[in-house]
This record gives C-alpha cells, structure tokens and sequence, in this order.
C-alpha cells in the first residue's frame, strides 16, 4: 500500500519523530511503500546535519538520512516552516542571503503542495506530533 | 468505512482521549500510542474512558511504549490488546484512513 | 491529478499560544489551489480559532484571524464546528467571526459557511473524509 508520513515535531524534544521513524521503518519492512515523508512545524528540526546527539543517545537526523539512502525515501521538508526555523539548503541559502546551509543528506526543501500532493496521492496519510 | 484513531496524550494531563472517543464512529479502531498508554490502564481515574467504549471501539496499545515507561500488560484494562510497530501499520491498513488526536 | 479527494482539516488547538493553528490555516490556502472537496472542522479548543475581537497589539506577533474570513474567496466554505466543544466552554455561534462565501451557483448570493453540528454529525462527517489532516 501507498502511504505517506507527517511529521509534526522536532527531535528529542518530542517522541512524535521517534515513532514515525521506527513506524517508516516498519511499514518498508512489511513491503509497503512510502510515498513522502512531509515534516512541518517544528518537525523541520528533523532534517538539519549539524545535529549532534551525545553518543549514546540515538541519532534521528541521521536514521532519516539512512533510511533515505536505503530505501529511495523522499524526505520534504516544508519551506515555509523551514525558514521560520532556519532549515536552510544550498537554494534557500543563495535566495535569502545566508552564510551557509545545514539541510541533512537525503532532505529537500519544497513547499506545502507537496503535502497537499501526499494527501491526494497516497492511500493513507499518518500524521506523528505534539 | 473505518477509522484507525491514535492518542499519544495521556488522558490526565489532555483530554485527546476523551475527545477521540466521543468523536469516533462506531467500528473505529483507537491505538493508544507515546504518553497516551497510560489511557490503557485500569483501576485509574480515567479507566471508564476505555472500558465505556469498548462495546462501540477497538481498543490497542503499542506495546515499545508501554515498556518504555514500565508499564506491564497486566495493567491494562481487559480487552484491549498489544501490538507492535508492525501491528500499528497492519492497523493503517486494514482501517480506511487514520485519525491522530494530537 | 485528476482525482478529487474529500479533505477535513481537523483544528483543536487555540490560536497564538503554540502556531498550530496558524501554519495549518497556512496547509488549508495552498490546498485550496488543489481543487479537491475541502472541509474544516473545529473541535476543542479548536473552537477558539474563530472568536471575535482577537487583537495581538500587544504581543507583536502577527494577527491572524482575518485570514479566516477570507477562506469563502479561495472556495472553501465547508466549516463544521461542534457543538459540544462550543458549549463546554460558554461560547454560542455570536462569539465567533461570521464566516461567509458567494454562492456562484445562486447567483453569488452570500451565505454562512459555518455549520454547528452535533458530536455525532461530526464523527460522521470523519467518515465520509478521505483523508484527515491532523495538527
């Protein structure tokens, strides 16, 4: 089945990233096929590779990382939200005039259509937040 | 036509699962997920919750979290039963859509 | 995309005190463009989002409840609100901004696009979405 993800929280401040993660993990695990993995509001906190967890505490930035790589997952990150947070990519970064990015391997920025694009074409949508 | 409904609040300090409930057609299926397994125990303030649906709603929790927090399953209220991350995308499916009482 | 979908936005958060509210309201413009079968529902404190008089002077932040009477022109005049979460905190239908949109079908005649509807209503109207958005 097509399904799609929405990520409503950031990491280790909430669980809500932790379980869609491990629920992503479980439904490529059972042969389903993840179509998007949106992630707003603070959920864009997922998606910026300067995070540095202590090392023994799980690295969410880099599990989505991961899993993207393996599984060809599509990882958007909404650019709205993004720039109110400071998620920034090498386009973002160029437009507003920044002195760097820090969007992690595997994300893209773009904008809430594509949300609206999940919702119409996946078979269900499940949404993870506070 | 059902819905998967999934609450992460516990129902003493939100009132998701209350809503959730009073909100949810019959023939729903409500997982308990996050701090909302403390929803899925009896003999708490809040039980009836739970066990006043039950004829109209099906009930899970998702067990990583109920072991996260140290709850055993023989503290859950009769009849509600425990799945795992499989378990919950086995629900995704099989229900029509899903509901999440954030 | 051919295929129109029926959509419910699920509001049950009160404004300004966490941006819920406003960045799903964000969700709802941009998927207004979509042309799919758009319904808003305000359960809880969701109920909040459409009181009158909001004025954010004195906090600095951006006010944006105006935004809501606005939705009758980007074609989304589908608004439930339920009426249990009204009475539960004291409001009736006065407290809250009147919501309007032109009927292009009745010769642009203006009508309410609020409904109150009953928790059961409500839990069918969840039904018969195919898709929830949830924030």
């Amino acid at each position: 089945m097509k399904l799609s993800i929405q990520v409503n929280e950031g990491p280790y401040n909430h669980e809500a990233s932790v379980t869609a993660l491990n629920y992503t993990k479980a439904a490529l695990e059972a042969g389903h096929e993840i179509f998007r993995v949106f992630f707003y509001h603070d959920g864009v906190n997922n998606g910026t590779r300067y995070t540095t967890p202590p090392q023994d505490d799980m690295h969410i930035a880099n599990s989505w990382s991961e899993l993207a790589d393996k599984h060809g997952l599509d990882l958007v990150v909404c650019v709205a939200a993004a720039q109110r947070r400071g998620i920034v990519d090498e386009g973002e970064q160029e437009r507003n005039g920044k002195d760097g990015n820090n969007i992690a391997p595997g994300f893209r920025i773009s904008g809430l259509g594509q949300l609206i694009e999940a919702g119409i074409q996946s078979e269900r949508l499940v949404v993870f937040g506070d | 036509m059902s819905i998967l409904h999934t609450v992460n609040k516990s129902p003493f300090d939100r009132n998701s699962l209350e809503s959730c409930v009073r909100l949810a057609a019959k023939g729903g299926a409500v997982l308990m997920i996050e701090d909302g397994v403390y929803g899925a125990m009896k003999g708490t303030s809040k039980s009836e919750v739970v066990s006043n649906a039950m004829n109209d709603l099906t009930f899970y929790v998702l067990g990583p979290d109920l072991k996260a927090r140290g709850v055993d399953e023989s503290k859950l209220i009769d009849g509600i039963k425990v799945v795992d991350y499989n378990g919950f995308v086995n629900l995704t499916v099989e229900n029509d859509k899903v509901q999440s009482w954030l | 995309m051919s295929e129109t979908k029926q959509f419910m936005y699920v509001n049950r958060k009160a404004p300004y005190g966490t941006i819920y509210a406003w960045e799903s309201l964000e969700v709802v413009l941009i998927g207004a463009a979509f042309e799919q079968d758009v319904r808003l529902a305000f359960v809880d404190d969701g109920v909040y989002q459409l009181c009158k008089g909001q004025d954010t002077t004195g906090l600095g932040i951006k006010n944006f409840s105006a935004t809501y009477k606005a939705l009758g022109d980007y074609d989304v005049n589908k608004i439930y609100i339920e009426k249990e979460s009204l009475d539960a905190r004291g409001l009736t239908l006065d407290d809250l901004m009147p919501l309007v949109y032109e009927d292009e079908n009745d010769d642009w005649a203006e009508k309410d696009s609020i409904k109150v509807v009953s928790s059961q209503e409500m839990a069918e109207l969840f039904e018969q979405s195919d898709v929830l958005f949830n924030f």
